[in-house]
């Protein structure tokens, strides 16, 4: 009985994870090209991509060492672009957190944008998940996506050639996180806090070394976190 | 061209210090029950974080020098329109590159 709504847990997991097979494929093959270009071998650029996958740094690392940053320089901006991974870790915490050890931390290896936002939606929306059917679900979610990312670096790696600007591949990335946050818009404090982390962010554009990112998204969390305080304490009738 | 040493010592640095920062709590803190204001800052992590991460490339893409582009704002309003609209990832995505290269193609 556990074993099939494990399974199927997992299962639909893959489903709702599948969508990002068509972002996947672009944007790993694109990390592939401007790795070789920056003259780094298919190999290696394989290894950045099974060691890190974490698309939005490896682009930043790649782009300050082609200007020949500091390498403490490339590594803590690179740091600062997934700082919101820990954050991603800190808010599953609460729903996968009693898994045993060795399950966290493959989870944690494979903690990537899409595996977080689409398992987040799923658990909110079944409070009543056990553990194990939540941490299925989440490597389910991250089956379709996380092999597709090795595989699609090294193709782009060996094409080798550069891919015309005007296919506009630059742009796959800000229309997926686009389509993966509006669902989540369910609450006024969670439009509110993307909001103001784009406001921020905005303003925070030159802060150096890509940390009006964090900036920006620490505004609109501690924005978002405030207002639902006090729409609660309204609600109570405390006020 | 990159230092070879350079690039593995990036490669190797940023996959732990990815994997750190990913086991942080899952790993850490287990679970150890954590306080409510922690809790609810962290409610909003991804609806945060993830538009500061992209809204500087929205308005300002790399792709063109910086220049704001009409097929790209025009991209993001659709994929975040349908987004709203039909609570579905999927065809939000669709609906933001069809906008994409409909416009490029137009304008182009």
């Amino acid at each position: 009985m556990t074993t099939t709504t494990v399974k199927s847990a997992f299962l639909k997991g893959f489903a709702d994870g599948s969508p990002f097979i068509l972002v996947i494929i672009p944007f790993a093959s694109l990390f592939g090209l401007i790795a070789t270009e920056a003259g780094l071998s298919v190999l290696e650029a394989l290894v950045f991509s099974l060691v890190v996958i974490a698309g939005a740094a490896q682009f930043t690392a790649l782009q300050l060492l082609q200007e020949e940053a500091p390498t403490m320089i490339v590594l803590a901006s690179a740091l600062a672009v997934n700082l919101r991974m820990a954050m991603y870790s800190a808010s599953l915490t609460p729903y996968i957190g009693s898994a045993p050890l060795w399950q966290r931390a493959l989870a944690a290896y494979l903690t990537v944008d899409q595996s977080y936002v689409v398992s987040m939606a799923e658990f909110e929306k079944n409070p009543k998940m056990t553990v194990p059917q939540r941490v299925a679900y989440f490597f389910g979610a991250v089956t379709p996506v996380v092999p597709l990312w090795y595989v699609f670096t090294v193709v782009g790696a060996v094409l080798g050639t550069q891919v015309p600007d005007s296919w506009a591949l630059d742009f796959a990335i800000p229309i997926t996180f686009l389509a993966m946050i509006a669902p989540m818009f369910r609450t006024l404090p969670h439009v509110v806090a993307a909001f103001v982390a784009v406001v921020v962010s905005l303003l925070a554009t030159g802060v150096p070394y890509s940390m009006g990112v964090i900036i920006g998204g620490v505004a609109g969390m501690l924005a978002g976190a405030a207002l639902e305080k006090r729409l609660a304490q309204k609600g109570d009738g405390n006020d | 061209m990159i230092d070879k040493t350079t690039l593995w010592i990036v490669i190797i640095g940023l996959g732990v210090g990815s994997f750190l920062l990913r086991f942080a709590f899952t790993g850490f803190v287990g679970d150890r029950e954590m306080p409510a204001w922690l809790l609810r800052h962290l409610r909003y992590t991804a609806v945060a974080v993830l538009p500061a991460l992209i809204a500087p490339q929205v308005l300002w893409p790399s792709a063109t020098g910086g220049e704001t582009d009409p097929a790209r704002l025009a991209a993001a309003a659709a994929a975040l329109a349908v987004g709203l609209l039909t609570k579905n990832v999927l065809g939000a995505m669709l609906a933001g590159g069809f906008t994409l290269y409909g416009m490029l193609y137009l304008l182009g």
